[in-house]
């Protein structure tokens, strides 16, 4: 496909990021960059100046909403791109009515708890719908362990599934940034196998 | 009996056991998990309910903090 006809393509669909830090601010500018039709930013957080060292913000955006943020920054990359922002720390109900009309889910959160809420939500509410999940991803390194599965009909996994986050095992810019471009990369290779 | 744990065929002793039994048995220690049997979620509080028999599909993933 030519660049022309993948943009044309994927100008039709809809992404939901599910959390805008590491692993939702790179994978949402990927989006874009390639002209995703329209991102769904969903984050109750606020940039920080810790947060600098991995995602896609700047410093004069400390203590903005990431969302906020986020849609700022992509408005400079590609002011086409649809944007809605929602600040809100997501729970099973708002999974269920926000993504609905969501054609692919990507999951960035950073808490475990998180991910599995929404792995589960997903798994008993949207059974046709794609979800890529990220997990495991902190540290530096280890690129040969890093991969994507497909773990079952509609929900893939893009990291190491091991490299959890500690003090002495911080998540930094080079492996997040992998991992969420990997989910980006996925995504795209699957909405263009979707037909709309 | 046998079953295919997370695409891995596995042998196991008995005619069935519930999916806590099985996550004990195979020695998933970690908290965060989420299980499916023959493709249907099963949450927490029904792990002691829901049985592994011969030829069952069963996956547990461990989930991860960081992002």
């Amino acid at each position: 496909m030519t660049e022309q006809q993948i943009r044309n393509h994927i100008s039709k669909f809809e992404v939901a990021i599910a959390g805008c830090g590491g692993l939702g601010s790179n994978a949402a500018v990927a989006l874009a960059r390639i002209g995703i039709g329209k991102l769904l930013l969903v984050d109750f957080d606020i940039v920080e100046k810790s947060n600098l060292n991995r995602q896609y913000f700047f410093y004069d955006q400390i203590g903005q909403h990431k969302v906020q943020a986020l849609a700022d920054n992509i408005k400079r990359i590609d002011s086409k791109i649809e944007l809605e922002i929602i600040v809100l720390k997501l729970d099973e109900n708002a999974v269920i009515q926000l993504f609905a009309d969501s054609d692919l889910i990507i999951e960035a959160f950073d808490n475990a708890a998180a991910k599995k809420m929404l792995l589960e939500t997903v798994l008993q509410y949207f059974p046709s719908k794609t979800l890529i999940m990220g997990n495991g991803m902190a540290g530096y390194g280890g690129f040969e362990k890093i991969r994507q599965q497909q773990w079952d009909n509609q929900v893939y996994i893009c990291g190491d599934f091991e490299s959890e986050i500690a003090d002495d095992n911080p998540p930094l810019a080079p492996r997040v940034g992998i991992v969420s471009n990997m989910q980006a990369n996925l995504a795209l290779e699957l909405l263009l196998k979707m037909n709309k | 009996m046998q079953i295919t744990l997370n695409n891995r065929s596995e042998q196991l002793d008995g005619e069935k056991l519930t999916v806590n039994e099985l996550i004990r048995q195979k020695n998933f220690t970690f908290k965060l998990l989420v299980t499916k049997v023959n493709d249907k979620l099963v949450k927490v509080n029904e792990r002691d309910q829901v049985w592994v028999k011969d030829g069952d599909r069963v996956e547990v993933l461990h989930l991860i903090s960081g992002g």
